[in-house]
């Protein structure tokens, strides 16, 4: 092998392509298409038995006892095990608060929560022998709203509470409460010309990633446990699951297996601890599948909230205050409510400049279905009233609804209403331009094409319901506010190890991390960071693991800041461990090896002016550089749980809708013709993915704003239709052509100047499509979601 | 009982299925061909559509002794089928002992680029090819039954509009990508079918 480091062998190096700004495709692309791709559910073990969940059928009860003979009894049958079987002391887990019990133990406190578990050779075996478990319950009164929640005779949901919260609230069936006050919003009042005040409603949404809940845990002959699951954060989980089974974190090993979405509903665990429990019983490995209806008692939801707002405007069209006061429904248990709050509160005036405020937000604790992280988190409540606000002050003041919140938007160095200054840039009024600018969809095509005119563009569709006769159109605009990465003081970090070596006589890099991959494309983009980072062609996405250290949670659009900065950062010193090596072994050859800025690019060290000094091929040799660091961004800090003042957030991302509908007004049908959004990405890593997340973050908002929600029996508690039969998620004739424009306005603290992408889409989206409904019908419409007989007033 | 049929080209039998079995819970559990994926197992969702006899089905909702002597094609066969679309489809691809997940193989799952652009470089019909090459595939749980249902769509009609893509694949719910990539991706494989024609 030459040494083409030496000077008489100077070439052209060649650029490393796929590296980061280009549009890469999956890495993992042709596993998913030929069905070889292993996700949860299709785990597969010799001698594997099935678990399967009791779930109780009532909201809210004294267990008085539970009989499992018969059920132990049944063929195939090889465990049943209940509250009695846990092994130690600890018997709740939880993301912040431990009030989730592992297995129901005393009471039930919501339909749904798990009593039992089996173990059987076949799941239809397991299913009968659950039904075999006899359960004597003593059911409680079911506390519902605030009012039940907090009253003066109100049973407690939690008894004896002694989480760092409950010294903060004003009531224990209050998980957190999060004011905050800026300037004097009273005072202020006085210089308004228009107030206006309204109560909104947002319903409860679901998640409903197709994948369901599932994973196989194998006994090992340590005693511990190897867990193959479907999860958004592998060391949370282990976290919480390690002191459940006693065994120390090293004896629970996890491996994520192939995600089928999250959006959240995998934040929280389902059937982790379950499935470990059941194999260290049997000494046997247990898969768990979640069916559909299992799936929607086994993730939260979203917080449905009442929101009561008040803003003012001078006549001139200025912001003069806002007040608000938002209650989220927490259900039984605390999962991420307290974050939530966190962000509802500190995001509650969106992306506008209003210096006197007064915010309330507060999240209760009830007989409801759990609820916790879904993207957006507490966010998407807050954007759906205060948009509905802004096009109420601006119908008042007799002013086009864009320029008016135009007028008042936000940018760089604002300060929020937590006192904290913007410090990015934050193109508001800019991207409300981009999709007003934007032609709009041509008026009633069905109208136009007369006889032939095609019935499925029409509201109802195929359904055939209409001819246009009763079909008006509007439009409507929203913008929204998101924070990215996790917020108030808390140590948010990733970690990466990137190896690098010669095999075959080429380069490779491998990289390894905890990163939950749950489809948003992080696979894509760490390879893309390294091939820039380390001028190398190939590069190999080892398996996440516990193996490496804890990547934190693939949410809060976090990832590709966190994770992917931490390969960034990895990488960078990956490789100058590599010109280290080069510069010991061939330094001598060429004087710019201790004199110029040296990259990797196309397999060679170059310099900054692109002469070649060296194939990695000669430098590494049989070495390998292997490094593995953690990364954080800028702290934060909690927020002052008085005043509400703190910098608690690390960057924030804006999008903007403008949204056309038609609707039957006869029928109550809608039927959106035209989504489209803006948004600033700071740097747009894999373009093709950035479009990929905004349009699908887009679909969830229409989902809520027409179609999704969880019912919930207000006097029993019980979830009326947990069934893609019954809850329904937007069809591809639902879904609208969704037009992406892309602003790349770098944040100069974030690596390559990127924003988290994944959640701002899901926020303005649900409040265009509802304006745009109103435009079209005149109808006030405060609910998400918009049903025929909230339309035709039946 | 046992049941006998053709699975992507190669007679199969599995034994001792209980009357009460999906032909999906065979295909994934007893074959070992868990590409037809288990998301609502009530017909709504579509991740588990597959050819019977040439029509798309939800295999969730058919009973496994209704497949007996019938022909299967899953999103496992979809490539070999659409090589042979006019012809006999004599199948390769997986057969119980051949493919599918074991425990070992998911384990050592690593997603290596060899081409630079999509993982390993495969043998695909060319709707899969679009999928990768339009992003349409996310999380990709919807997207083996999406992939047979458009296939389908593409036999039948080689060049769809729009209206029509919508109402093929109105049956397959999918939670990722807001449809837009996979509208792109029907279109683009008409596109390239037509251009090989």
């Amino acid at each position: 092998m030459g040494v083409t480091g030496s000077p008489t062998n100077i070439k052209q190096g060649s650029k490393t392509k796929g590296g980061i700004g280009e549009s890469t495709l999956r890495p993992d692309g042709t596993l998913k298409v030929t069905g070889e791709f292993a996700y949860s559910s299709d785990m597969w073990h010799e001698d594997m038995l099935w678990g399967f969940t009791l779930r109780s059928t009532t909201a809210h009860a004294e267990i008085k006892s539970i009989d499992i003979s018969e059920a132990l009894a049944t063929s195939g049958v090889y465990s049943v095990l209940t509250y009695d079987d846990l092994p130690t002391e600890v018997k709740n887990y939880g993301l912040e608060i431990q009030d989730t019990p592992v297995l129901a133990h005393g009471k039930v406190r919501h339909h749904g929560e798990p009593v039992a578990l089996v173990a059987a050779d076949h799941p239809e075996t397991a299913r009968r022998a659950a039904a075999k478990i006899k359960i004597e319950y003593v059911e409680l009164p079911v506390i519902t709203d605030e009012a039940s929640a907090t009253g003066p005779d109100a049973l407690l949901i939690h008894e004896g509470r002694d989480d760092h919260h409950i010294g903060h609230v004003p009531h224990p069936n209050i998980v957190h409460r999060q004011p905050i006050f800026r300037g004097d919003a009273d005072e202020a009042a006085k210089r308004a010309d228009v107030i206006v005040t309204g109560d909104y409603y947002f319903g409860m949404q679901d998640q409903a990633f197709l994948g369901p809940e599932s994973g196989l845990a194998v006994p090992t002959e340590d005693g511990g446990v190897d867990l193959y699951v479907a999860t958004q954060w592998l060391h949370s989980d282990l976290r919480q699951i390690a002191p459940v089974l006693g065994l120390p974190e090293e004896k629970v090993r996890m491996t994520l297996s192939g995600v089928g979405g999250a959006f959240g509903g995998r934040e929280d665990l389902s059937m982790q601890i379950h499935a470990c429990l059941l194999a260290l019983r049997t000494g046997k490995p247990v898969k768990i599948v979640y069916n559909r209806f299992e799936s929607f008692f086994g993730h939260v939801h979203r917080h449905p909230a009442k929101l009561h707002y008040e803003h003012g405007a001078t006549k001139d069209g200025k912001l003069t205050h806002m007040k608000c006061r938002i209650v989220l429904d927490g259900g039984a248990y605390a999962s991420a409510s307290p974050a939530v709050v966190g962000n509802a509160s500190s995001l509650a005036v969106g992306p506008y400049v209003i210096e006197d405020v007064d915010i309330e937000a507060l999240a209760l604790y009830t007989n409801n279905p759990p609820c916790g992280a879904m993207r957006g988190f507490g966010a998407v409540q807050a954007c759906f009233a205060y948009e509905a606000q802004m096009d109420k002050l601006a119908a008042k003041l007799d002013m086009d609804p864009v320029e008016f919140r135009q007028l008042n938007a936000m940018e760089q160095g604002t300060l929020l209403p937590t006192g904290q200054a913007c410090d990015s840039p934050a193109p508001v009024a800019e991207l409300l331009r981009l999709v007003k600018s934007r032609p709009l969809p041509p008026e009633q095509q069905w109208l136009s094409a007369g006889e032939d005119a095609d019935v499925r563009a029409l509201p109802g569709g195929l359904s055939n319901t209409t001819h246009g006769e009763g079909v008006v159109r509007g439009v409507g605009y929203a913008v929204g506010l998101k924070n990215v990465g996790f917020s108030e003081g808390f140590d948010d970090y990733s970690t990466a190890r990137v190896r690098m070596e010669i095999i075959n006589g080429e380069p490779v890099a491998t990289v390894h991390t905890a990163m939950a991959e749950v489809g948003q494309g992080g696979v894509t983009v760490h390879a893309q960071i390294v091939r820039t980072e380390l001028g190398v062609n190939q590069v190999t996405i080892h398996p996440a693991d516990t193996q490496v250290g804890s990547a934190g949670s693939t949410s809060a659009s976090r990832q590709t800041y966190m994770t992917g900065g931490a390969v960034k950062n990895t990488a960078e010193a990956v490789r100058e461990k590599v010109l280290e090596i080069g510069r010991a072994k061939l330094g001598t050859y060429h004087p710019a090896w201790a004199t110029a800025e040296l990259l990797l690019e196309g397999g060679k060290v170059v310099t900054d002016g692109g002469e070649v000094l060296a194939d990695l091929v000669d430098v590494l040799e049989d070495e390998a550089v292997d490094l593995e660091l953690e990364w954080r961004h800028r702290p934060t800090v909690a927020f002052d749980l008085v005043t509400g003042q703190g910098d608690g957030h690390v960057q924030y991302s804006f999008a903007a809708h403008r949204a056309v509908v038609e609707v039957d007004t006869e029928l109550g049908l809608v039927k959106v013709i035209e989504l489209a959004v803006a948004q600033d990405v700071g740097k747009a890593l894999n373009p093709l993915s950035v479009v990929g997340q905004i349009q699908g973050g887009t679909t969830q908002g229409l989902g809520v704003a027409v179609m999704e929600e969880i019912i919930v029996d207000p006097k029993t508690a019980k979830v009326r239709n947990p069934s893609f039969t019954d809850y329904l998620i937007p069809t591809i004739l639902d879904t609208p052509t969704i037009p992406v424009d892309v602003l790349e306005l770098a944040d100069e603290h974030a690596p390559y100047g990127l924003r988290g992408i994944g959640e701002a889409p899901t926020l303005s989206s649900t409040p265009a499509v509802l304006a745009a409904i109103r435009n079209a019908t005149g109808l006030e419409l405060n609910r998400t979601p918009i049903r025929p007989e909230h339309l035709t007033a039946t | 009982m046992r049941v006998n049929f053709t699975v992507n080209g190669r007679p199969q039998e599995a034994d001792d299925v209980w009357e009460g079995e999906s032909l999906l819970y065979v295909l994934r559990e007893r074959m070992g061909l868990p590409g037809s994926k288990n998301a609502c197992e009530q017909g709504e969702c579509g991740s588990c559509t597959v050819r019977l006899d040439g029509v798309p089905v939800c295999s969730c909702l058919v009973a496994a002794g209704q497949a007996e002597g019938r022909e299967i094609v899953t999103v496992e066969g979809l490539a070999d089928y659409s090589k042979h679309r006019d012809g006999a489809h004599p199948g390769t691809g997986c057969s119980s002992s051949g493919c599918g997940t074991s425990l070992d193989a998911a384990k050592r799952w690593q997603s290596k680029p060899t081409d630079g652009r999509s993982g390993e470089a495969g043998d695909l019909s060319p709707i899969q090819q679009a999928f990768i090459d339009a992003g349409a595939v996310q999380c990709g749980f919807c997207t083996p039954g999406l992939l047979v249902a458009a296939d389908e769509l593409l036999e039948q009609n080689d060049s769809p509009s729009d209206a029509d893509i919508r109402e093929a694949l109105s049956g397959n719910l999918c939670r990722c990508t807001g449809y837009e990539k996979i509208l792109d991706a029907v279109r683009l494989a008409a596109a390239r079918q037509e251009e090989t024609v």
